[in-house]
């Protein structure tokens, strides 16, 4: 019997900021097409566990391994060639750069040059807003608008696996509707995703499995039904009594 | 009038200098927000080197002494009028531009690398530390005296002195020369900047250096290549400034340096666009007042022009709102 090759394995990370250790020992595995969610209070170390998965972060101890192959320790850049594309907190989108040219920087690294107009139309297919915004520049998009093009961007590289880091923080509901949707569907098409979310709730109806994380730990771990379930989760991020 | 058309094309040259070497402050200051206060050594190291260049590409006597013997038949078309002239100069912009440009990079790589998430200061002083050892190796290594720059017999490198007449007004071939090549300079590296991927790359640096790493940029090579730019059009200022003033000595890139990097302060520091206006408005404004007020209050006078542009827009003519970056 042979076992699938998970698409990522955290293998026990533990990352600092100088002397405050953000991450103590972290775990996790995201298998091939799945949603996996991360939840957490804020500052329990979410976005340090993916800056660390995309090498902006570099782990004292630990590993990170995509198919099987350590990418820990690598260049930013190098993590991103091999297909880990974040979409990261708070948009960071190019703000001096125009939707179109946001896009083409979400390709950089793309050979392909003949499929990239075809990407960029499934890109606007997926969020016409930004079609008729083309030739605007980043900053100037509402923060919905921003998001879209974050995720329309880290779309453009083809992404093996994508992480998104809040994705729907500050947004109005509507626009955080449209975005679970697209979610649902990048996946339904066989994308792998790794996602953190302060709307847990919303989150773990999306998943398969999820992360509890408090104070760069794991204490939880579950299908996304079971976690919906438990009572510790229900109290600390559902809002319930 | 003719007075004015005068100290305009004097602005207009001045400017084309300063635009260049400022270009150089911005590219650094737009990615790393540090002022390379060794910029001004990257143009006095290119006047020198330039002046090396002219000469062995220009005098068989000391091609033969150094070894390039060999270049006699190319040093013969060179010193045969205007054209050989021309490409000489290229030549010589070519060579050096690269050789100040790969200095660059090596203070990139080994002063100021190093200290990329060190407290703000820390670099600054390293940039310091580099400006005067490259100083002091020219005034120990070079020589610490005026060196004159001309040909073998003394005479000036260009063939000709007077391009044309405008209005009663004689423009000299230096002038043109350096209002071409600078204008053409600025647009290559605008379109450069604007329409490439590598281009796009550096300004996605410029804005978010984390966004950009993970959009696959490689950002410490995007950095070299600003440290290389810089320092190869600043080198190619330092030539035209040797030639256009006849001399030039080791501490001959302080008061061009302070000028262009105001120059780009006006313009807007990290705006490109913003440093080549910031030039030659900077060029015109001190002709202009150095002709019609005072040849020694024309500096007091540019500082002010900085003064007054930092109350009305505190981030340059062409700057951003001040938001500065931590
Ligand atoms: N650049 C940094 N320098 C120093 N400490 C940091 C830095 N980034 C994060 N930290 C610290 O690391 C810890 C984990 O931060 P992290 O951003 O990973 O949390 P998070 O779970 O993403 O929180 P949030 O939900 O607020 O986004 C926090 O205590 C935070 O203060
Ligand atoms: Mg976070």
């Amino acid at each position: 019997m042979t076992t699938p090759q998970p698409v990522l394995s955290v293998e026990g990370i533990h990352s600092f900021y100088g002397r405050i250790e953000a991450l103590k020992g972290i775990s996790l595995h995201v298998d091939e097409g799945e949603i996996v969610t991360l939840i957490g209070a804020n500052g329990a170390g979410k976005s340090t566990t993916i800056n660390t998965i995309s090498g902006l972060v570099t782990p004292k101890m630990g590993s990170v391994k995509l198919f099987g192959e350590t990418i820990s320790g690598l260049r930013v850049n190098i993590v991103a060639s091999k297909g880990v594309v974040q979409v990261p907190e708070g948009r960071r989108i190019f703000s001096r750069m125009t939707v179109l040219e946001n896009l083409e920087m979400g390709a950089y690294l793309r050979k392909d040059k003949a499929e990239f107009a075809g990407d960029i139309k499934r890109v606007f297919e997926l969020f016409p807003r930004l079609a008729e915004r083309r030739s605007q520049k980043g900053g100037t998009l509402s923060g919905g608008e921003q998001q879209m093009l974050a995720m329309g961007r880290a779309l453009m590289a083809k992404p093996r696996l994508l992480m998104l880091d809040e994705p729907s923080m500050g947004l109005a509901p509507v626009v955080v509707d449209l975005i679970f949707e697209t979610i649902e569907r990048l996946n339904s098409e066989g994308m792998t995703i790794l996602l953190i979310e302060q709307n847990a709730a919303k989150a773990l109806t999306v998943a398969n499995r999820g992360y509890v994380l408090e104070v760069g730990k794991v204490v939880l771990e579950g299908s996304g039904r079971e976690l919906l379930t438990n009572e510790r989760v229900r109290k600390a991020y559902l809002g319930e009594e | 009038m003719s007075y004015l058309i005068e100290q305009t094309i004097n602005g207009i040259t001045l400017g084309g200098l300063y635009a260049l070497v400022a270009l150089g402050y911005t590219l650094v200051y737009g990615i790393l927000l540090l002022i390379n206060f060794a910029h001004s050594e990257m143009f006095m190291l290119g006047g020198y080197i330039g002046l090396l260049a002219l000469k062995v590409l220009s005098d068989p006597g000391l091609a033969d002494d150094l070894g390039f013997g060999f270049l006699e038949p190319v040093q013969a078309f060179f010193n045969s009028g205007t054209i050989g002239f021309i490409l000489m100069l290229v030549v010589t912009f070519l060579v050096s531009g690269a050789l100040v440009g790969v200095v660059g990079m090596i203070t990139e790589r080994f002063a100021y690398r190093p200290l990329r998430n060190a407290p703000r200061l820390a670099p600054l002083i390293s940039a310091i530390g580099i400006s005067i050892f490259l100083q002091n190796a020219v005034l120990l290594w070079v020589s610490s005296k005026q060196l004159p720059y001309s040909r073998a017999d003394g005479s000036s490198f260009v063939p000709v002195k007077t391009a044309f007449t405008l209005f009663g007004v004689q423009v000299s071939t230096m002038q043109v020369l350096i209002i071409v090549t600078s204008i053409t300079l600025l647009l290559a590296l605008d379109t450069f900047i604007a329409r490439t991927r590598v281009g796009r790359a550096m300004r996605a640096t410029a804005q978010d250096r984390d966004a950009a790493g993970l959009m696959g940029v490689d950002v410490n090579r995007v950095i070299m290549l600003a440290f290389f730019i810089g320092p190869a059009l600043g080198a190619v200022a330092g030539i035209f400034n040797g030639m256009y003033y006849g001399s030039i000595k080791y501490n001959m890139g302080f008061i061009p340096g302070v000028k262009s990097f105001t120059a780009a302060v006006i313009g807007g520091i990290g705006n490109l666009r913003g440093a080549m206006l910031g030039g030659f408005l900077l060029g015109i404004i001190e002709s202009l007042a150095s002709g019609f007020i005072s040849h020694a209050y024309r500096d007091v006078i540019a500082f002010i022009v900085l003064i007054v542009v930092l109350i009305v827009r505190p981030g340059g003519l062409l700057g951003e709102s001040v938001t500065e970056k931590v």
